[in-house]
């Protein structure tokens, strides 16, 4: 196995966690605060079509020559764009359960239909076009650099989502605000009886999530293939969700989850490339290649379900989770 | 001004009826406003999805047999949603139902007799079943969050289709197509039946729409789901067991998905391929709601969801929207449907200034 190859796996590994470890993260905060938003996908999606078009259309060569600024801002004004399509759409799912009370499930479910079907109208007018994947912006002899990839060779949303999981942790546990937060989401009537706003409390998490989902869904179209494709996000986002599960509700350990996913999600593209030749000696191989590419595939859901019966045997019945989640609260006054 | 939303001492009953008809109705308005903003034909789209279907009697049978799975999916899925039991993966259920068919189908390809199709159907339905027990299994013994473990398992059904019709599934004869080998006369179901345009499946729904009725509302069984789901703490008491709602739900919904993806593969397709999934397992959760978690509610619904199916085509050719069009039209139907359940229960207040009140019965 040589060092090439180590340093291709670990670069292809961290590329594909950094969208679920995004969506978790946002997804975590919006647990926290009580809420159930099982849109995330329906939310990375509006995200990835957003993000992909407002890139695209930035970097217009007509454009670039009237406005060279705007062309080399495209993929930043892409994330921006991409989380707040992904706040907006949950807003709209923030709307159902906060403000009318609505079952979260439900709701959760109707934002992926209509995450779904919103990315693929706008996208019908982005098929078969491409755009510059949003790609290191370190200067090239270390972004380049076989070691130096290792540390330089990252999209910059690689570096936001290390940075979001730590400030995550950091305001949910070190900071007042976040102690509301947690307060809301595991009794949100004590909370509402101290005076704060649980609703208004949700609706900021749920934002948040939305825009974490946005930019997650943002990294497939402009950093993973830089195309727009229907369902492009392909059920990650249901694998950030089961990460929040993973980490028993602690930020600090959905890093660990993210590249456990990883790792799965890169041997499916690995056993693709029919590349255990190239590391396991060939009796295993054997074994290896016996099994179909359908099989790797479908690993991650596969670990996912059985990580959950782990994490849920040991929370016994997930205890780690808040109180009040999924619950609807509607103070009657 | 403010608004808010105030407790009703019992459920609105009108409300509850006509919730199903705002719903739709508030889509049609709100879906022709968006088109029509977006540069679409917004009127005659929604013409087109929602009227065009029922009016041109030559798309009924593309309606029927759109609300055939609907119908048996959604079915299933209600008796989980009164106890509470969120299965989310009736998709991949639904794929099993016609990989089940299909297995039964490669095993008796040389054979004749009226037997092949009950057969094909009970393994249909076993295997669909058997898709959803580990979901019941890990919640009950693990506690294992359901929506969560079920949606992950239409991945890995997505997976065993394109693996077993690429693999040791595909047609011999079949040019290297990723497809199974075409059914034979023995092994299929007609698309129509008794001179009208609606396959089996459709009777099949309305009779077993009828069964989950009569079960739902006057057995104990029915009565042991909804307590389960409404009030868990009585219903220990009272001596129903949460396991035993959460084995039998999915199980019967797993079933029930996979009865309407064996029809679909014996009646519509004949052979399964990569295109086999449809999204029907998805599209039946709109319909239970929909149907207010009623059967014949859901009867109806789900020939209104079909309607929206084959309306989006009919839209696509005519006005040119994008084949999402009907997605979208289902989940504003979703949203509105969820929002008017709190009128259900709740009655919408709106304070002018301080001093006066009108109450918006609405």
């Amino acid at each position: 196995m040589s060092l090439t190859l180590v340093i291709a796996a670990f670069l292809t590994i961290v590329n594909l966690s950094t969208p679920i470890l995004l969506a978790a993260t946002g997804e975590l905060v919006v647990e926290k605060s009580g809420v159930l938003n099982l849109g995330v996908e329906g939310m990375m999606l509006s995200g990835a079509i957003a993000g992909f078009a407002v890139t695209f259309l930035c970097a217009d060569p007509e454009l670039a020559d009237k406005l060279p600024w705007l062309a080399a801002a495209a993929p930043w004004l892409g994330v921006i764009a991409a989380a707040a399509a992904g706040a907006l759409s949950s807003l709209l799912f923030g709307f159902m359960v906060l403000t009318l009370g609505a079952n979260q499930v439900a709701s959760g479910l109707a934002l992926v239909i209509f995450g779904t079907g919103i990315s693929s109208l706008i996208g019908t007018a982005f098929v078969g076009v491409a755009i510059t994947p949003f790609d290191s912006v370190f200067p090239e002899s270390l972004a380049a650099h076989p070691i130096g990839r290792l540390a330089f060779g990252y999209s910059p949303l690689v570096y936001f989502a290390f940075l979001m999981v730590a400030a995550a942790g950091w305001f949910l546990n070190r900071t007042r605000a976040g102690l509301v937060l947690r307060a809301v989401g595991e009794n949100d009537l004590s909370a509402h009886s101290i005076g704060y706003s649980v609703i208004g409390v949700r609706y900021l998490s749920v934002m948040f999530g939305g825009a974490m989902a946005g930019i997650a869904g943002a990294y497939f179209s402009m950093v993973i293939t830089p195309l727009w494709a229907e369902r492009m996000t392909a059920g990650r986002g249901w694998i950030a969700l089961a990460l929040v599960v993973f980490s028993g509700w602690r930020a600090g350990r959905l890093l660990g989850g993210a590249y456990f996913f990883g790792v799965f999600m890169w041997l499916e593209l690995f056993a693709k490339a029919n590349g255990f030749a190239t590391i396991l000696p060939p009796e295993l191989v054997k074994i290896f290649s016996f099994l179909p590419s359908q099989f790797w595939a479908s690993m991650p859901y596969l670990m996912a379900v059985i990580v959950l019966a782990v994490m849920s045997a040991r929370g016994r019945g997930g205890a780690e989770a808040p109180a009040c989640l999924g619950k609807p609260f509607i103070p009657d006054a | 001004m403010r608004i808010r939303l105030e407790k009703r001492r019992e459920p609105s009953r009108l409300m509850q009826a006509l919730s199903p008809i705002g719903a739709v109705a508030a889509t049609m308005i709100v879906g022709a406003i968006i088109f029509q903003a977006i540069g679409y034909d917004g009127p005659d789209a929604v013409k087109d999805i929602f009227f065009t279907p029922v009016l041109a009697s030559y798309k009924w049978q593309d309606v029927a047999a759109k609300a055939a799975p609907l119908i048996l999916i959604a079915l299933g899925l209600t008796l989980g949603n009164q106890a509470k039991v969120w299965n989310i993966g009736a998709e991949g259920q639904y794929i099993l139902g016609a990989l089940g068919g299909a297995g039964a189908a490669i095993l008796t390809q040389d054979m004749q007799g009226w037997w092949i199709v009950p057969l094909m159907i009970v393994c249909g339905m076993a295997a669909g079943a058997l898709w959803a027990a580990p979901v019941a299994w890990l919640r009950n013994r693990f506690g294992v969050n359901e929506i969560l473990s079920s949606l992950m398992l239409v991945y890995v059904a997505t997976q065993l289709l394109n693996y077993l019709v690429t693999g040791p599934w595909k047609d011999p004869h079949g040019q290297n197509f990723p497809q199974t080998a075409p059914f034979t006369a023995s092994q299929r179901l007609p698309a129509a039946l008794f001179g009208q345009p609606f396959p089996p499946g459709l009777y099949i729904a309305f009779a077993l729409a009828l069964v989950f009725w009569l079960v739902m509302a006057r057995t104990e069984y029915g009565l042991g789901v909804r307590v389960v789901g409404e009030a868990p703490r009585a219903a220990r008491y009272a001596g129903y067991r949460a396991s035993d709602a959460v084995w039998s739900t999915l199980l019967i919904s797993g079933a029930m998905a996979g009865l309407a993806g064996v029809l679909e593969a014996t009646t519509q397709s004949g052979q399964l391929n990569l295109g086999f999934p449809s999204g029907y397992g998805f599209t039946a959760i709109i319909v239970s709601f929909l149907g207010r978690l009623h059967p014949m509610g859901i009867a109806l619904a789900g020939v209104v969801l079909a309607i929206s199916y084959v309306g989006g085509q009919v839209a696509q050719t005519t006005v040119h929207v994008p084949s999402a069009t009907a997605g979208i039209f289902q989940a504003m139907m979703l949203f509105f449907i969820l929002a008017s359940d709190v009128l259900v229960r709740r009655r919408l207040r709106i304070e002018w200034g301080a001093g006066q009140t009108k109450a918006a019965r609405a």
